[in-house]
């Protein structure tokens, strides 16, 4: 298993810098670019300053090239020096972004604790509705339970998240005015009163994004379940007189979960980069809405990192479930 | 005479006994009628294509005017539902129920044209990667690099950075409609290729496929003749879900004011600019929000069901 685990770790380096240059060729060669975005009235020299201030002016594989020290040298260095208090990387140039003229990571920093809180929560939630659906679905196969629970996991990952977000501040907000229909970012939680509005303006967009990902891991659930009821190991266990609920509950309940568990944790990064819509549905200011608003400014260093920031994740979720997978069940072996 | 024997008791009794021979299709559609919400959202489907193709026949309204005189224009305005205007009028006084029809013709057309791009796509791959074993290796890694590429993000850089470009070159809408396209299509054809190359896999190992072989049959009309049409039911699936998800890909692209043109109607433009007057008229945003939804639950039924029927395993149970 360890050797498994590095020889994949090491497969990984080639395939994160050939996505990271794909990356930076389709942002670079695009034509749309922030030099076009300088005034006219701009006299040339200044522009040529311009450019040149921004770093724009080099030849594209020291651009890449010094995008990639700054990625994986500098910025680890910076995150030491202001853990431990060490000065490694003494004023080497960060990756500043374009907009802000500030270092992309320090607002990437920013905007995390925001995407965490609204979608870990959305997901831990969507985890723990859709599992005990998933149990008794497959548990009474065909019984109205079953049948309602796979039509509204149909409806689930059919209606898009865009939809559902909307007709959520239609119903909730412009209706019952329960919820508010805009995220608060600057709220901070100090009592239990700021708790509450807390938790209100999270509500939404969390019910948004718990329905899809329910929907989805529900159904896997059942279908495991249901690989694991036929199976003759069940049929001994409640030969010896088990009670159903430990039968179901344990025997079955464990051997089902291990591909669940896998799948689970390989939606962890297309929930980062499918929350983009549910940010932007409910305006939180989260790592989506950073990645949009950079987007529309040509912000090259920040669309670069975030996207880049996106593949290490999904890269790194996809070994995760993959080793999970080799230790929660002892018949995978991979070497 | 021994042999004899077996091969009449083998024979029908009577006439009454020979039932017509049934091809492959026809116990597939047998099996597809039997799934109760395949065929609801079959109907359902071809209720909303003749809506956006049907329809404009009927209902003669350009979905793109604007009354010119400025006071007709005004009173024209955000008209509730009513026999002039089944379901109300836009804040520039343009027919909404015009407006959802032109939407729907491109949101499908989309959803249509993406599909054939990826399935085509991931036909290819999938089976070079599976016939051609010098292919398999790279082809895919090359998929691997593809599943592992944050896709929605890269659509969205891919729609800001080169709509101006394609624009000019070939008018906003046609632009953008390929660009759109083109993007869904580059983004999305990786599982198709997975499924395709485990099917040609499997196939390769199988008798016909030495037989066609040992009589000298060139790869191309192997894999043209042999394989492809074996690998025809899971690319089928495959392309029913992959309606769904592109059409919901370019809705949410609109959504995000990243699609087509503001007064080019889509059903995701629709809702997105219904976003603004959620307040008062709530109904702008469900209308074309249904239609997405209703679409995608549809096509995602059929593809169930579709899964069932061309599963020989399960047919005929």
């Amino acid at each position: 298993m360890l050797t498994y685990t590095i020889r994949r770790l090491l497969l990984a380096i080639p395939t994160l810098l050939f996505i990271s240059l794909v990356i930076f060729l389709l942002v670079d060669f695009a034509p749309g670019s922030p030099m076009s975005q300088i005034p006219l009235t701009v006299p040339p020299d200044v522009r040529a300053r311009m450019i040149e201030a921004l770093g724009a002016n080099e030849p594209i594989h020291i651009r890449f090239g010094l995008w990639l020290y700054q990625f994986f040298i500098v910025e680890p260095a910076y995150l030491i020096d202001s853990a431990f208090g060490t000065s490694l990387a003494d004023g080497q140039q960060r990756i500043v972004s374009w907009q802000s003229r500030s270092p992309v990571m320090d607002i990437i920093a920013e905007r995390l604790p925001q995407t965490m809180t609204v979608i870990g929560s959305a997901y831990v939630i969507g985890v723990l509705i859709a599992v005990p659906i998933g149990i008794y679905s497959a548990y009474r196969q065909y019984s109205w339970f079953d049948q309602i629970g796979t039509f509204i996991a149909m409806i689930g990952f059919s209606v898009p998240t865009f939809f559902t977000g909307v007709l959520l501040i239609v119903v909730f907000s412009v209706w019952l005015g329960w919820f508010p229909s805009i995220y608060d970012t600057t709220l901070r939680v100090t009592d239990f009163e700021s708790f509450l509005k807390q938790v209100r303006q999270m509500a939404m967009p969390v019910m948004v994004l718990a329905l899809f990902n329910a929907a989805q891991i529900s159904r896997y659930m059942r279908s495991s379940m249901l690989d694991n009821l036929g199976q003759d190991y069940v049929r001994t266990a409640r030969a010896k007189g088990m009670s159903e609920k430990v039968v179901v509950l344990k025997h079955v309940l464990r051997n089902s979960l291990i591909p669940v568990v896998t799948v689970i944790a390989l939606g962890i990064p297309t929930i980062f980069a499918g929350a983009i819509i549910t940010e932007q549905v409910f305006k939180v200011n989260g790592l989506g809405a950073l990645l949009i608003n950079a987007i529309y400014a040509s912000d090259l260093p920040m669309v670069q990192t975030l996207t880049f920031i996106f593949a290490v994740l999904i890269v790194l979720f996809n070994l995760i479930a993959d080793i999970l997978y080799g230790i929660l069940d002892p018949r995978i072996r991979y070497d | 005479m021994t042999d004899v024997a077996p091969k009449a008791a083998m024979l029908p009794k009577s006439l009454d006994d020979l039932r017509p021979p049934r091809s492959q299709w026809r116990d597939v559609w047998d099996q597809f009628r039997t799934h109760k919400g395949a065929m609801a959202g079959g109907f359902v489907l071809l209720f909303l294509v003749l809506f956006v193709l049907i329809g404009p026949m009927i209902w003669r309204i350009d979905p793109t005017f604007i009354d010119p005189d400025a006071v007709k224009m005004i009173r024209s305005r955000n008209l509730p539902p009513g026999w002039a205007h089944p379901l109300g009028t836009d804040q520039l006084g343009r027919d909404m129920l015009a407006r959802m029809m032109a939407g729907g013709q491109v949101s499908i057309a989309v959803g249509l044209t993406a599909m054939l791009i990826s399935l085509f796509l991931g036909t290819l791959v999938g089976v070079s990667a599976g016939y051609f074993k010098r292919l398999d290796g790279p082809l895919m890694r090359l998929t691997d690099l593809f599943l592992a590429l944050p896709l929605l993000p890269l659509l969205l850089v891919m729609v800001m950075l080169f709509r101006d470009t394609l624009s000019r070159s070939f008018g906003a809408e046609l632009g953008t409609f390929l660009l759109i396209v083109g993007a869904i299509g580059v983004t999305s054809w990786m599982q198709a290729a997975r499924i395709v190359r485990g099917e040609v896999l499997a196939l390769k190992e199988r008798e016909f496929v030495l037989a066609a072989r040992s009589i000298g049959t060139p790869p191309r009309r192997m894999i043209l003749r042999h394989i492809l049409p074996n690998v025809i039911s899971p690319i089928m699936v495959a392309a029913t879900l992959g309606i769904a998800s592109a059409i919901i890909t370019e809705s949410a692209l609109s959504f995000l004011g990243l699609g087509f043109p503001p007064d080019f109607p889509t059903w995701g433009r629709l809702l997105y600019d219904g976003i603004d007057y959620l307040q008062q008229f709530p109904e702008r945003v469900m209308w074309p929000g249904i239609a997405i939804s209703l679409t995608v639950l549809s096509v995602n039924y059929i593809g169930d069901g579709l899964r069932d029927a061309l599963d020989p395993r399960i047919r005929g149970r």
